[in-house]
């Protein structure tokens, strides 16, 4: 309905004046003079801009300027606008796959925030072990310097399409040419890939597939093949050994994959059995920490000590030397042979004589430990072809080369004569996740994507599948060598298809796809086991007669390399974590050292002084092998060392592609000569200057405080008359109203109400733990840890919520061990003297130590001393120290016997951490994020990725310490209500526990009466260290049990 | 505190002849007069220090505690080292006006002041310390019981460090007022003798009105009473809450029930020796020699040695207690074999000569009354003292309880530059003070003139007034 209102603004309108009309028509009723300033070229030359006006002018500018540039940093955070379906903001996403690098293969349970893999757990239904490289290589899918993001051809990028293209048509060049053509991978273990790969040589049948492993197992496979018919290794079942004889080998370690999951499973002191553990080695390796008895003996001495077990087992009489421990090598084969099929033999020794001779005891012995039938696959490496490749690539006899995901130029000892050949090769293709030396060298650098971008399959352990799916979109430009190599045969199916139909025909014989990929593996019910007969042709005694040759001529120093537990083979030596992750035994990180023994050290003159700041130096030697000299490798002194042997880590001293606080150690390959793992005729002279270490601890032993780390001999243990609490875990007694009573007992207040809802304790089985480090990298991932790099690590300044630290035995301890009498008998014998007297008479008496010998004797570990670790965090005190000298109450207990800390309203007066008698407090003396001081991956935007937004990151000048992982406690009780139930039994966990292959620890509720820990905090092995303080604390340890009584 | 009858056999505490007014021109020419070169050279290296030590504290709060030479094992080293030294030092100043007071020792009259001055500059310095150890001080305020917005928060009553604020806040205050009602009357003389109208204002002002009438004296009298009773639990009551920091903790070598009466002891040890080296300096600098005299010097170094033998003890008792135990973890606490085999052996041994054979030699009179010795024996005992805490608290916090921990310390470039700001800043403090302040309290010495000057003395031996 129209209107016929009116609307008018002033009177003239509505009466229709003119001038109304006219100002409408007019919207400027002035002219604006543009015409006088602007129209008239003159007057605009001859108009001046007055100071003022000039000045007016900069100023507003300035201020415009200035203020646009005050504009904070955005960071742009933005919504889903679609929610997917199968992302809960919040909510984590676990999916099963696999590691598979090469060197690391494990079955692993990926932790997604957001669409982010955050942590990598073990898959413990697959059986999965992670080890502290697995642990850390989800930081290596972040790691924006290192990692290849789009593909080269030279310097220039170039598209994907125009690299097939180019390389495809060289390679049918090649093909025409009946030119030879290599595909250089590391051991891929995947059964699909493998056939990916036979279809891409039928495409090309000029290409061979030749597999490199940078650290060699590659005797140990000629070996079995020589003696079974199949290039592989045995597979091992520590669980089943009753006596386990290893020389040389740290099957904890890094040796042909690990074993130790199998290895703690067989000792377990609740059963009452353990297994009987003998290490015969030169390197203080991580399984001759654990063992029971650790003999030392340098490589040669080793070959001599293999020999003649083999003959003291079989009655046999191969040719040998006399040791100077044949006594305990005869006790060992009469314990052997007491075993039986439980016995085991294993050597590390790279030489397929070693290999076979080993072989031949487990055949003597009919081990059932070893496992010949369904075998190991972790390492595929074959050394000679290797050599053949590199000899035919500096010939001209190969003409073109593809290398997947292997660093030839770093981790070959002849790197050099690659490298030159590499130039006159017609095609060099580096596929890689890195952009390292080789993908430098190549004619194209094709980027890889991380295993944890990837589809695949592996088959670790014959009969074993295992899947591995995606578990974040790519980050970079990248494709897999599958699809590549599927691409260039000129299939137009993807991997992905290939592998579902590779697992429908061949792995899965109906069972669901889905099913296995949502468990991330698949045990075939029946395998068809392949018949392998024992070849006697394999001569023992031949292989003996060569290796006595060889040993016999060794002289000079012998050198052992090793693997180390942070950086393994050298693939992830970008990783922060790992470089920061301290070496189990010597305690340094950020390096490599020659490892050396203190008779050898004092000969040469080395040192490790600590230094005023509290951390160690040393001195430098400069080693020559078979004519290759490195010059300046830092020594540091290894108790438990060989005399007449060195040690050296591999894996260290990379450059190319690597940041620069990252290139760190000494490159150590090139002494790796044909992949032997112990090179003779070493030798070593001291240079001049010192190297700085950075140790995360230089005390090495307990300097007499036994009940810090307490242990007992197994017989000890199962001896049902001994009362634990008087003999070997004896508490703290007090004086409580005139008797004797456990000062845990007692208490100077009224205790809280605890049981009510949950009460969280960790256990720590000291048995157990290997000291392998997952936990503590675990951990870092956990809760966003930062790295605070190799100057601060020096000065003691790790942030670690986690460490495990390391003692050795002293000299006291070790005379105590074999003193006729011990301090009890002592005291029983003379009870009229006083304490503080008794304990000097017996030192003086029975150990004949004088008094001034003493502190240095306790302080100083022994030459060959026993070892034992301590995983240590914050104890979560009961009558916590830390809570009530905090000004602020910023940490404060909680209701479920978490000390809390509330990092916002820490003031940072670390008084809390110098009253934790724990020293588990860790203060943040700087920024660590986004500081370009501290330029790891808490600065970088692909860095921040792995943050797990869980745990906020800390800023500087507060404590921060383990919280029991209070976050997953919380989540898991938020989980349970949700679904309307109760937790259930060992439903709780923290990332150390989780990320524990050996069940060392346990968490869980002792207010739970089901839960696993509540019986082991009340074993008769718990014990809390520096119970005598009363900080009642909710760690409980279990004493460390030595099987030294034998089998 | 009218004059009384002294002995002839006594020596006189005010030399040569001395009339009323000399005693008031004496003190205040330093004020009304011209200050020399000397002055000035110490001065400005005093300010440069004191600038310098302010340069670093502000890097420190930039950057973050890190440029300190601290570690993991180690959280508190020089910094609560110099605190407890500048707390300690304050010491003496309190004792001399209160306890001394309250006793009658009229010989305390010549030193009092400065002493004051010496303690309330001392606490200056050592409240910094708290502030700029922690990580985040701007939120420092945190530890004061106010109310606020954060929800219940509170501060943590069971915290010695929260005793430490208010012992700290409390010692301060009270020694402030107390020495200001001591200055009243003596701002009251340099008013009136001022001939500058803006100094005649500043005086007038600082001397709160104070018009001379007996009433003012009178309550003079009785507030400084009712101060030096409020005072002398102080003396006591600050170190032994100081102390507490490590006593009340667990770590072997701090966890010490003798710890009170030990660093009172010290403290005042200490504390005495600064006013020692102080007006070793000052008698000469202002001209006060008549009235800071050998006799005074004695009776300072007596109180050293009787201080000096009660720390001496308690040393002997930690070593013997902590041998005693058996215990392996008090085989390393700073008093013992361990300490004096280890790292810190040198650190040991400084703190052993230092306080307790170097005030041995006091026992001898020669030196006891000796100016210079007396000068050279304080600083060797200030250093002592300031290695005592630097034992206490590094060696003991290098061999933690688990010998995984075990570390050391080395002082950053950082670390030295606030511990030698804070001197300068103490030395700037004192020479503006020697300077705008009656360094002896004019109208309190005069009271003794007549029982204790060298002429009234001599006087009256003449006149066989005994």
């Amino acid at each position: 309905m129209a209107s016929n209102k009116k609307y008018w603004q002033s009177v003239e309108e509505l009466k229709g004046s003119s001038i109304v009309e006219t100002l409408r028509n007019n919207e400027f009723v002035q002219d604006i003079p543009t015409d006088e300033f602007l129209g008239d070229k003159e007057t605009l030359e001859t108009s001046s801009t007055s100071r003022r006006d000039f000045l007016k002018y900069v100023g507003f500018t300035t201020a415009a300027a200035s203020l646009a540039a005050c504009e904070g940093p955005v960071r742009k955070s933005i919504p889903y606008v679609v929610q997917p379906n199968d992302i809960v903001v919040g909510v984590a996403d676990w999916y099963a796959t696999t590691i598979a690098d090469g060197f690391d293969f494990a079955n692993v349970l990926v932790k997604t925030r957001e669409g982010r893999p955050i942590q990598i757990m073990p898959n413990k239904e697959a059986g999965g072990v992670t080890s502290a490289r697995t642990q850390a290589s989800v930081l290596s899918l972040y790691d924006e310097k290192l990692r290849l993001k789009e593909p080269r051809k030279g310097e220039t990028q170039i598209s994907w399409a125009d690299a097939d293209k180019e390389i495809i048509a060289k390679l049918n060049e090649l093909k025409d040419a009946n030119e030879s053509v290599v595909l250089l991978t590391g051991t891929l273990a995947s059964p699909s890939t493998e056939k990916v790969i036979a279809d891409f040589i039928t495409a090309y049948p000029n290409v061979k597939h030749v597999v490199y492993d940078a650290i060699s197992e590659s005797a140990a496979a000629d070996a079995f093949e020589a003696m079974y018919g199949k290039r592989a290794l045995p597979d091992y079942d520590f669980s089943k050994a009753e006596v386990i004889a290893s020389i040389g080998a740290d099957f904890l370690g890094d040796w042909q994959g690990g074993y130790e999951k199998s290895y703690a499973e067989g000792r377990r002191v609740e059963t009452g059995k353990m297994s009987y553990h003998v290490q015969i080695e030169s390197n203080m390796s991580l399984a001759g920490a654990n063992a029971d008895k650790r003999i030392v003996a340098k490589p040669s001495e080793q070959v001599f000590a293999l020999i003649n077990l083999y003959n003291q087992v079989t009655g046999s009489s191969l040719p040998s030397k006399a040791t100077a421990f044949d006594a305990e090598v005869k006790q060992l084969a009469k314990d052997l042979k007491k075993a039986g099929s439980k016995g085991v033999v294993v050597t590390g020794l790279n030489d397929k004589n070693a290999q076979l001779i080993a072989l031949a005891i487990n055949k003597a012995l009919n081990s059932e430990v070893i496992d010949t039938k369904a075998v190991n696959l972790k390492r595929q490496g074959n050394d000679t072809q290797v050599a053949q490749l590199v000899a035919d690539v500096k010939g001209g006899k190969v003409k073109g080369l593809i290398t997947y995901n292997v660093n030839p130029l770093y981790s070959l000892s002849n790197a050099a004569d690659l490298a030159e050949g590499i130039k006159n090769l017609k095609l060099s293709v580096a596929l890689s996740t890195q952009d390292d030396a080789t993908a430098n060298a190549t004619q194209y650098t094709l980027p890889a994507p991380h295993n944890l971008e990837s589809w695949g399959d592996v088959m670790a352990k014959q009969g074993v599948y295992s899947l591995m799916q995606p578990t974040i979109q790519p980050l970079f430009n990248t494709r897999q060598v599958q699809d590549v190599l599927l691409k260039w045969s000129g299939s137009t199916v993807n991997y992905y298809d290939t592998l579902k139909e590779f697992w429908s025909t061949n792995v899965l014989g109906g069972a669901s796809w889905n099913q296995a990929l949502h468990d991330g593996f698949f045990k075939a019910e029946n395998i068809t086991e392949e018949e392998i007969a024992f070849e006697a042709t394999a001569d023992v005694n031949a292989a003996a007669v060569q290796l006595v040759r060889k040993a016999n001529n060794a002289s000079g120093f012998e050198l052992n390399l090793y693997s180390s537990t942070a950086l393994g083979d050298g693939k992830q030596a970008n990783n922060p974590w790992l470089q920061e992750l301290p070496d189990p035994i010597t305690r340094a990180s950020w390096d490599n050292y020659l490892t050396v023994s203190m008779a050898d050290a004092k000969e040469l003159g080395f040192e490790n002084p600590v230094k005023d700041n509290g951390a160690i130096d040393g001195n430098y030697a400069n080693v020559t092998v078979n004519g290759v000299t490195i010059n300046k490798i830092p020594v540091i002194i290894q108790p438990g060392q060989a005399k007449g042997s060195v040690g050296l880590a591999l894996g260290y001293g990379r450059t190319q592609g690597l940041k620069s606080e990252m290139q760190v150690g000494i490159n150590a390959y090139p002494f790796y000569q044909n992949g032997n793992n112990v090179q003779y005729n070493v030798s070593i002279e001291k240079a001049s200057g010192w190297h700085k270490f950075a140790c995360m601890q230089v005390q090495s032993t307990l300097a007499g405080r036994h009940d810090i780390l307490r242990e007992a001999s197994l017989k000890e243990v199962n001896d049902k008359k001994l009362d634990p609490k008087h003999t070997w875990n004896k508490p703290f007694m007090v004086s409580y109203d005139h008797q004797e009573v456990e000062g845990s007992k007692i208490d100077l207040w009224d205790e809280h109400d605890r049981s009510l809802g949950h009460h969280f304790n960790l256990s720590i089985d000291l048995t157990s733990c290997t000291g392998c480090g997952a936990c503590v990298i675990a951990c870092h991932a956990e809760n966003n840890v930062p790295v605070v790099g190799k100057d601060e690590m020096r000065v003691g300044r790790d942030m670690a919520w986690l460490r495990i630290d390391r003692y050795y035995s002293s000299t006291v301890e070790d005379k105590q061990y074999e003193a006729k009498m011990t301090l009890e008998e002592f005291k029983a014998q003379n009870p009229n003297i006083a304490n503080q007297e008794i304990e000097r008479r017996y030192t003086e008496k029975v150990l004949e130590l004088s008094k001034g010998d003493l502190f240095d004797a306790l302080e100083n570990p022994a030459e060959n001393p026993q070892v034992a670790f301590q995983p240590m965090m914050c104890q979560h005190c009961n009558h916590a120290p830390c809570e009530t000298v905090c000004p602020v109450a910023a940490t404060s207990h909680g209701r479920q016997g978490q000390n809390q800390m509330a990092y916002n309203r820490c003031v940072g007066t670390r008084y809390c951490a110098n009253n934790c008698p724990y020293r588990v407090r860790r203060f943040n003396w700087f920024n660590y994020s986004e500081n370009n001081e501290f330029d790891f991956n808490m600065n970088n935007e692909y860095g921040k990725m792995v943050l797990n937004p869980d745990v906020v990151v800390r800023s500087r000048g507060v404590m921060e310490k383990c919280s029991m992982c209070i976050q997953m406690t919380q989540a898991t009780i938020l989980k349970a209500k949700k679904e309307g139930r109760a937790v259930n039994k060992d439903e709780f966990e923290t990332a150390c526990s989780s990320a524990c292959s050996t069940g060392a620890m346990v968490f869980g509720d002792i207010n739970n009466s089901e839960d696993t820990v509540t019986a082991l905090k009340e074993d008769k092995r718990a014990f809390h260290v520096l119970d005598y303080i009363g900080t009642k604390p909710n760690v409980v340890y279990q004493v460390k049990v030595r099987n030294t009584n034998e089998a | 505190m009218s004059s009384h009858y002294e002995s002839s056999y006594r020596e006189p505490l005010i030399l040569g002849n001395k009339s009323y007014h000399d005693i008031t021109e004496d003190i205040a020419r330093p004020i009304e007069g011209k200050a020399n070169k000397n002055w000035y050279i110490a001065f400005y290296i005093s300010l440069a220090a004191m600038l310098w030590g302010f340069g670093c504290i502000f890097y420190t709060v930039g950057t973050g505690i890190g440029v300190w030479g601290l570690s993991k094992n180690i959280g508190w080293a020089w910094d609560i080292t110099n605190f407890v030294w500048w707390v300690g030092i304050g010491h003496a100043g309190t004792l001399i006006s209160a306890v001394l007071l309250l006793f009658r020792q009229k010989w305390r009259m010549a030193i009092n002041r400065s002493a004051e001055a010496m303690t309330i500059f001392a606490v200056f310095q050592a409240g910094l310390f708290p502030i700029i150890h922690m990580g985040r001080p701007w939120n420092g305020y945190w530890v004061l019981p106010i109310p606020n917005q954060f929800g219940s928060l509170w501060v943590n009553f069971n915290s010695p460090l929260l005793w430490d604020v208010f012992a700290i806040s409390t010692y301060l205050s009270v020694s402030l007022v107390f020495w200001w009602t001591g200055l009243l009357p003596d701002f009251a003389t340099i008013r009136d003798r001022a001939v500058k109208p803006f100094q005649k204002k500043i005086y007038a002002l600082l001397s709160f009105g104070w018009s001379g009438r007996a009433k003012d004296w009178q309550r003079f009298e009785e507030v400084s009473l009712v101060l030096a009773g409020l005072a002398t639990p102080l003396v006591l009551s600050v170190h032994t809450i100081v102390s507490m920091d490590f006593a009340t903790s667990i770590n072997p070598g701090w966890h010490s029930t003798i710890f009170p009466p030990y660093f009172v002891a010290g403290a005042i040890f200490s504390g005495f020796a600064m006013v020692q080296t102080l007006l070793g300096i000052m008698r000469k600098v202002t001209n006060m020699e008549a009235y800071i005299t050998r006799l005074h010097v004695e009776y300072m170094n007596i109180v050293i040695i009787l201080t000096g033998g009660i720390v001496a003890v308690a040393y002997a008792t930690e070593f013997f207690i902590a041998w005693y135990t058996g215990s392996p973890y008090e085989n390393y606490t700073y008093l013992s074999f361990g300490a004096e085999a280890g790292a810190y052996g040198w650190a040991f041994w400084s703190l052993l000569i230092c306080n307790i054979f170097t005030p041995q030699l006091l026992w001898i009179k020669k030196i006891r009354r000796s100016f210079i010795w007396s000068f050279i024996i304080s600083i060797v005992i200030n250093i002592g003292m300031w290695f005592e805490r630097f034992d206490i608290i590094a060696i003991v916090l290098s061999k933690g309880q688990l010998p995984s921990t075990w570390w050391r310390f080395e002082p950053t470039f950082v670390d030295v530059g606030i511990f030698i700001g804070t001197i300068g800043f103490f030395f700037v403090l004192f020479l503006l003070y020697a300077r705008t302040f009656p360094v002896i309290p004019t109208a309190e010495i005069k009271t003794i003139l007549k029982s204790s000057g060298e002429n009234f003395k001599k006087s009256r031996e003449e006149n066989n007034e005994h």
